[in-house]
């Protein structure tokens, strides 16, 4: 497999996926993995294609579709491929009051013990006048629990809860 | 004793609704023991059930006993027509399947449950279970009723937004 990495983001509206894809499986390609998620109004797409051809036919083929949804996109031909997992061990949960720097803080201090983000959503809720801050980080780490707690007590200071747990995964 | 095949996604048997058992004889215990054996052979399970090696017939294997960090558990257990009698809270939890290789994810359980079962002989019995290994009982007696856990996945951004119910104790 020859994967290439295609990512569209526009403003969000009913079908894109439907016509993007349409286009994709009409043109021969495969689909990998992908991420697709609304952020902030928008629709952003990350996903793993596969049909064989250059980047110039694969981008002829979204272009069309593309124009006529308002969507940027951008292509990049990607090492690595699928049935890489990793299973995480670790969750993270962050809240606070939203501010700047909760995302540097706290990934800061996960990186200084080696861990690996798998996954990461984050949000801003509440109402605009108090908004909150939301994150939930999944990975993998080497480091025990008491590391990446201790890690991350420094953020209570700056009144930002964090909660790490062990993921132990069940397989049945 | 016998390593059995066990039956993988998008095996249609895996599907179905598995039949109750009602001869607790010899070869009952002879398909335990190749249960359990086909249970080590493959990625450190903590359960397994009849319908993953093609035999639709309510029969579990559960060893909560073994996990990295130690949890609340009864040891290594034979279930024959489990069933869940009492369902309490609900917590997510992430989990993967020897029918579903190479795949994990996110599903919510009862965090606490009672289960009403009969051991190889026909015996009856009652357990109260709690989190990890009441998760692994749901997660099993879901394969007797033809429901895998990727029936189950929940959306990432569901714990984001209701993440005050399920976390618990710890602050």
């Amino acid at each position: 497999m020859n994967w290439q990495m295609l990512t569209l983001v526009g403003e969000d509206q009913p079908g894109i996926v439907a016509r993007v894809t349409d286009a994709l499986y009409r043109g021969g390609c495969t689909l990998g993995e992908t991420s697709m998620i609304r952020l902030g109004g928008n629709f952003t797409i990350m996903m793993m294609v596969d049909g064989g051809q250059s980047e110039q036919a694969l981008e002829s083929l979204i272009a069309p579709v593309a124009d006529q949804l308002q969507l940027k996109f951008h292509l990049d031909s990607m090492h690595g491929g699928l049935h890489r997992h990793r299973v995480p061990n670790y969750q993270v949960r962050v809240n606070g009051a939203d501010r700047a720097g909760i995302v540097a803080m706290v990934t800061g201090a996960l990186a200084e013990c080696g861990f690996n983000i798998l996954e990461l959503a984050s949000d801003v809720v509440g109402d605009s006048a108090k908004p909150v801050y939301i994150m939930t980080i999944q990975g993998y780490a080497e480091a025990e629990m008491e590391r990446l707690e201790a890690a991350l007590k420094p953020l209570a200071a700056e009144e930002i809860d964090v909660h790490v747990s062990a993921i132990e995964t069940l397989i049945g | 004793m016998a390593i059995l095949e066990i039956l993988k996604l998008p095996d249609p048997r895996l599907k179905e609704m598995a039949e109750e058992v009602n001869r607790f004889d010899e070869e009952l215990k002879a398909f335990i023991a190749d249960l359990e054996e086909t249970r080590q052979t493959g990625p450190a399970a903590v359960g397994i059930a009849a319908p993953q090696v093609g035999r639709g017939q309510r029969i579990v294997i559960l060893d909560c006993s073994t996990t990295k960090k130690p949890v609340e558990n009864h040891g290594h257990l034979v279930l024959v027509n489990p069933e869940i009698i009492e369902w309490e809270g609900f917590e997510l939890g992430r989990e993967g399947c020897l029918s579903v290789p190479d795949y994990t994810g996110n599903v919510i359980r009862a965090e606490r449950i009672k289960v009403r079962f009969q051991d190889p002989q026909g015996e009856h019995h009652e357990f109260e279970m709690v989190g990890f290994e009441a998760r692994a009982l749901q997660h099993e007696v879901d394969h007797l009723d033809g429901i895998l856990f990727i029936d189950r996945l929940v959306s990432r951004r569901t714990d984001l937004f209701q993440r005050k119910v399920y976390q618990k104790g710890s602050k």
